[in-house]
């Protein structure tokens, strides 16, 4: 089987030993590989109910058949463990040009088991392996980190890191690759440092080889007119990057602000992506073999603010923003810059720093606990703050729980913008139904990206839904969530998804690995790797009840603006949602849906 | 009309598929040290750009190979190397100024751009138009053009 290298790197943190692995090439095609894969190896390896940060969690580096080819922005890989912020199931995933390196190296994935003694990086390069010392980087920001390294074993090797946060074991913080590309959710990166594993980094002179030629250098090509074709990924995303969302989503009135409590922001326009293309953009940079090129390159002179570095996009723009009630945009950027270095999620984080402001408002909390005034719209205060959860100082220790475990500790958890205890991005599923039954459902807790049904609800990608409407949300989300289990396992970027879907990554799959599957198969492959997800999460002790949505989505409508009057209307659609997933009346997965899926 | 492969730095956004495209054409495999174009990024500076063979007139990685592997191909106006009669010595990459002919451990052979006989795979794969396979010169006239441009704008200014 093409497309894979073969090879698999288990890592024996406790012992300081390693040992590579043949690939199973059967599961691989069973589950395509990163998410689904990765997700395959740990539901069966490690007990779901253990505490996230026991040795005897797994850290699962996963790349996909793709991963490394020329593949429409096929760069990416993925980190699977069990989060400590959700308990679920955790899949992060990352662009860039680590997962790439990772297979020039010589290894489709990376198993971490144990934790070592002392701070220790791992190194690869052309399927050499060896375990360093890292007790002079431990403490480092993510930059310095990677730095360091760098100049420790090869100018263009790839590094993925911790910084601080990871390291304090901030429950949602993120590793960090190539300085700025994150997998960011869920708390992985504190998973990777309660292992004492501060950073791995690859260099490789291998290859990625591919079963049909020519049919893949046509899939190739075809899949490039087609993303040169659409306009999201032809102009809006290369020119404002993900932020080109700020005005769109205000103008269809579900841009959450102050923590949810409105859901149109004043001051939108002032951090749209076209005031970041004005302001404080340098140029837009690719991660590997992308031809979309969303990432901003950006500089604040401003001496109060001043940074070089990249970002924010639009769900940090959003959650340092409009969440917290911030309109100055040189803040936000240096938040998420903040985040960058510091290595945590800014999504979580500026979730985390509203929920506070809201308790500060509401005289739950007071400058006795935080230490200072944290008004919704004071920049500062929300910037002292994200500082102070990387280094988990004064009140930042108690954001560093996430905004579910901060709202509880001061009784008060209907303040909490959380499904899963993790926070919500940035699209209120009160005005976008769909958007709203895929929160309530995703396997990792709030999320955008396990099936982002702003495309039809809101761009009218595919096609347009009502996005007030209730009925067919279920079935499409069905599609959209296997869709994006599929794209994610293959390797491939989920922004690919605007142009190209099931179709085309099964041309690309199909060239690439020479396993010959219908498009109704691959389908069934997504449908496996969710319900294999939602398995390992039963397994932990979720239930169907946790499927639920914060009071405020269901009961509070929205105030104003186009979409004022709504909630999210979830009993309409779960019932359904549950039936057509073959799932019982309280959500889990029937034993003949299992069988189907070959699952039991 | 002499074609030749332009390179545009400022709308390179350090993609790295012209890497993979020339890989996979001259190699049959994704492996950017196969690749005769490379992608160079110097994030701090936020500047990328793909380097490639300028195909020199008067080549010095032609000019000190010993085994006479390499040679100018007057038609297609490119330097080659020939396989066959290539020794792996390596003196063309210590004579070449760019880092643009390299030793390929693989096949213990010197690799270097040919401009794929007329249809470079880079090229066609480049998604921004950093690297045009076009008139020679084109760049050339392109930056005199927004030289002139300036000088038009300013005499506006003035007459103003």
């Amino acid at each position: 089987m093409k497309g894979w290298i073969g090879k698999v790197l288990r890592v024996d943190l406790t012992k300081g030993e390693w040992k590579a692995e043949e690939l199973d090439k059967d599961m691989a095609s069973k589950f395509i590989g990163g998410r689904g894969l990765g997700s395959k190896i740990l539901f069966d390896e490690i007990d779901p109910k253990l505490d996230p940060f026991s040795p005897n969690n797994k850290l699962i580096m996963a790349t996909g058949p793709l991963t490394g080819t020329s593949a429409s922005a096929a760069g990416r890989y993925m980190v699977i463990t069990k989060s400590p912020l959700t308990g679920t199931i955790a899949c992060s995933n990352s662009g860039g040009h680590f997962g790439a390196e990772l297979k020039f190296a010589g290894f489709d994935l990376i198993i971490f088991e144990g934790k070592a003694k002392e701070p220790v990086y791992l190194y690869v390069e052309d399927g050499k392996v060896a375990l360093r010392d890292a007790k002079a980087i431990w403490g480092k920001t993510t930059h310095e980190t990677t730095d360091q390294i760098l100049s420790e074993t090869d100018m263009d090797a790839r590094v993925s890191c911790i910084g601080p946060a990871g390291e304090k074991l901030v429950k949602y913080a993120c590793i960090i690759n190539d300085k700025h590309r994150a997998a960011g959710r869920s708390g992985v990166g504190a998973v990777m440092g309660s292992k004492n594993l501060k950073a791995v980094a690859v260099k490789g002179s291998g290859s990625v080889t591919i079963a049909d030629k020519e049919a893949f250098r046509k899939a190739t090509l075809d899949g490039f007119q087609k993303i040169k074709a659409n306009p999201v990924t032809s102009e809006g995303l290369p020119a404002y990057g993900t932020c080109v969302l700020v005005n769109i989503i205000n103008t269809s009135g579900i841009f959450p602000t102050k923590n949810f409590q409105q859901s149109v922001f004043e001051g939108a326009e002032k951090i749209s992506g076209e005031t970041i293309a004005d302001d404080i953009l340098v140029r837009n940079r690719a991660c590997f073999a992308c031809p979309i090129a969303c990432g901003r390159v950006t500089k604040v002179k401003n001496p109060k603010y001043e940074y070089f570095g990249e970002g924010p996009e639009y769900e940090s723009d959003w959650s340092m923003g409009g969440c917290c009630g911030v309109d100055n945009l040189d803040a936000i950027a240096k938040g998420n810059y903040l985040c960058d270095v510091l290595g945590f999620d800014p999504i979580s984080a500026g979730v985390t720093i509203a929920c506070a402001m809201e308790l500060f408002e509401k005289g739950i909390i007071s400058t006795k606990e935080v230490g200072r005034s944290l008004n919704f719209g004071d920049a500062d205060a929300m910037l002292e703050m994200v500082r102070a959860i990387g280094y988990r100082e004064g009140f930042g220790d108690a954001l560093a729980e996430g905004s579910y475990r901060l709202a509880e500790k001061y009784g008060h958890p209907e303040f909490s913008m959380t499904v899963k205890k993790q926070e919500f991005p940035a699209y209120d599923g009160r005005g976008a139904q769909g958007m709203g039954l895929q929160y309530a459902t995703s396997n990792r807790g709030a999320c955008h990206v396990r099936g982002y049904m702003t495309s039809p609800e809101i761009l009218g990608l595919p096609q347009k839904l009502d996005p007030f409407e209730t009925e067919e949300k279920a079935g499409w989300l069905k599609t959209f969530q296997d869709l994006t289990a599929v794209v994610d396992s293959a390797g491939m970027c989920l922004f690919n998804t605007f142009a190209l879907g099931g179709p085309e990554v099964l041309e690309y799959l199909k060239a690439a690995t020479g396993v010959q599957m219908s498009l109704d198969e691959l389908m069934k492959t997504g449908e496996r790797i969710w319900n294999l997800e939602r398995l390992f999460n039963f397994r932990a002790g979720l239930t169907g009840k946790d499927d639920r949505l914060p009071d405020r989505l269901l009961k509070e409508p929205i105030s104003s603006g186009p979409a004022k009057g709504r909630v999210v209307e979830l009993a309409k659609m779960l019932p359904e949602y549950y039936e057509l997933r073959g799932w019982d009346k309280e959500g889990q997965p029937t034993k003949a849906r299992l069988k189907e899926l070959g699952l039991v | 009309m002499n074609k030749k492969i332009s390179v545009y730095p400022e709308k390179c956004t350090a993609c790295r598929l012209c890497e993979l495209a020339c890989s996979f054409k001259k190699a049959g495999e994704f492996n950017p040290t196969a690749s005769r174009v490379r992608v160079s990024m110097f994030g701090e500076e936020a500047f990328y750009t793909p380097i490639v063979c300028t195909q020199c007139d008067e080549a010095w990685c032609l000019k000190a190979c010993p085994s006479g592997a390499i040679s100018r191909d007057y038609g297609a106006r490119v330097v080659k190397v020939d396989r066959e009669r290539c020794v792996g010595c390596r003196m063309c990459t210590l004579a070449c100024p760019f880092g643009t002919i390299t030793y390929y451990a693989p096949e213990g052979k010197a690799i270097k751009c040919d401009e794929c006989d007329g249809q470079p795979e880079c090229a066609l794969f480049c998604p921004t138009g950093a690297l045009v396979y076009q008139e020679e010169s084109t760049p050339t006239r392109l930056k005199r053009k927004e030289t002139a441009k300036k000088l038009e704008s300013s005499s506006k200014e003035v007459q103003l």
